[in-house]
Order: structure tokens, then C-alpha cells, then sequence
């Protein structure tokens, strides 16, 4: 079972509905992707707790259904 | 909370008290099975960086157990001091900025050059 960048753009933009959202596959398998996303949700969040909310958007699909998502993430630009 | 997810919190909080840089990984320093895990290794090795490496795939208690101490899914996972600092990504760039010989000096972790 693998999730496409479509799916994985609808989750995270449920979650972070302000997003912006950059997918490439790292790996042509709909397995290995990575995200670059902003939002201004991240303002003044470390960048733990922003990867963190993208994982909460994800839900229980990270680790699992979706193997390998490299992450980055920042707030807009002021 | 199960005993068995109680047991692995407390070995997760011992571990990580008692190892100044812990990395909860896939395989191990020497052999990683993980394309992810070996990156951090490289980054550790790279900054001359003495630390202890656990293997999760051998133990599927602590692979579950750091993932929900962490509020975390995915490993590797790096502590320094006890404090989580990130997966892979964040460690990766972190450690091309600079940031992460940095935050290693500020808590006392000697690094190489």
C-alpha cells in the first residue's frame, strides 16, 4: 500500500488548510516522497513541533502506508 | 498505558539519561539498515561525535515505545542530553547550517575540529 503526492497534499492541506505544498518523489515507487511545506502555522514553532503537525495531519498513515517522506518546512516569508 | 508500553518509557528515559548522544536506529552504527539512519550516523561520524546507537528493529517494544515517547513516527530519532532534536531531515539541516555542531557544544558534547 502506498500513498500518491495527490493524497498526501489533501491530508496535509486538511490539517494546515494555509499550505503550501511542494511534492517530489525521491524515489519513483508512490513510496519514498519529499514535502516542502509553508504555512503560517509554523510561526514561532521549532522546527520540531512544525514536522509534527504535518505527522498529525498524516495521522497513523506515517510509518506506515507511507514509508519515507523527507521533510521541510517553514513559515512564510515576512 | 499497558505495562509493556510503561516498561519501554522508562528504559527510553533511562537510555537517554544516561547517554549523552542516543540515536534510536534501524541496524546499527557499524551496519545500518536504513538509508535514513545510516545518514545520521554519517553526520555523527562526520562531526567526530561519540555516541550510542540502539537498534529498534531489535527490540519492537522500543521501536514502538520512542516513536510514542517522542510523539514521533518515524526513526531515526537523535537525543542529545535527553532531549529530542529531530529525525532525520531536521538533523541533516541542521548539521549543513552549522546549527547542530553548535547546539552539541552549547550542551557539552565534544565534536572534532
Amino acid at each position: 500500500m502506498a500513498l500518491d503526492a495527490a493524497t498526501i497534499e489533501k491530508l496535509i492541506k486538511a490539517g494546515l488548510p494555509d499550505a503550501r505544498i511542494t511534492i517530489a518523489a525521491l524515489v519513483d515507487d508512490d513510496n519514498h516522497w519529499s514535502a516542502h511545506v509553508v504555512s503560517s502555522a509554523f510561526k514561532g514553532k521549532s522546527r520540531v513541533q512544525q514536522h509534527q503537525m504535518v505527522y498529525r495531519a498524516l495521522g497513523s498513515r506515517m510509518g506506515n502506508e507511507l514509508h519515507a517522506l523527507a521533510l521541510q518546512t517553514s513559515a512564510p516569508e515576512e | 498505558m499497558s505495562d509493556t508500553a510503561t516498561t519501554a518509557a522508562d528504559r527510553i528515559k533511562q537510555e537517554i539519561s544516561e547517554n549523552p548522544v542516543l540515536l534510536y536506529m534501524k541496524g546499527t552504527p557499524v551496519f545500518p539498515q536504513c538509508g535514513f539512519s545510516a545518514r545520521v550516523v554519517q553526520i555523527l561520524t562526520t562531526l567526530g561525535v561519540k555516541f550510542k546507537g540502539v537498534d529498534v528493529l531489535a527490540d519492537p517494544a522500543i521501536r514502538q515505545g520512542v516513536k510514542d515517547f517522542s510523539n514521533w513516527p518515524t526513526i531515526p530519532q537523535l537525543y542529545v542530553k535527553g532531549e529530542f532534536v529531530g529525525g532525520c531531515d531536521i538533523v541533516s539541516e541542521m548539521f549543513e547550517s552549522g546549527e547542530l555542531k553548535q547546539v552539541l557544544a552549547d550542551k557539552g558534547v565534544p565534536t572534532r575540529g
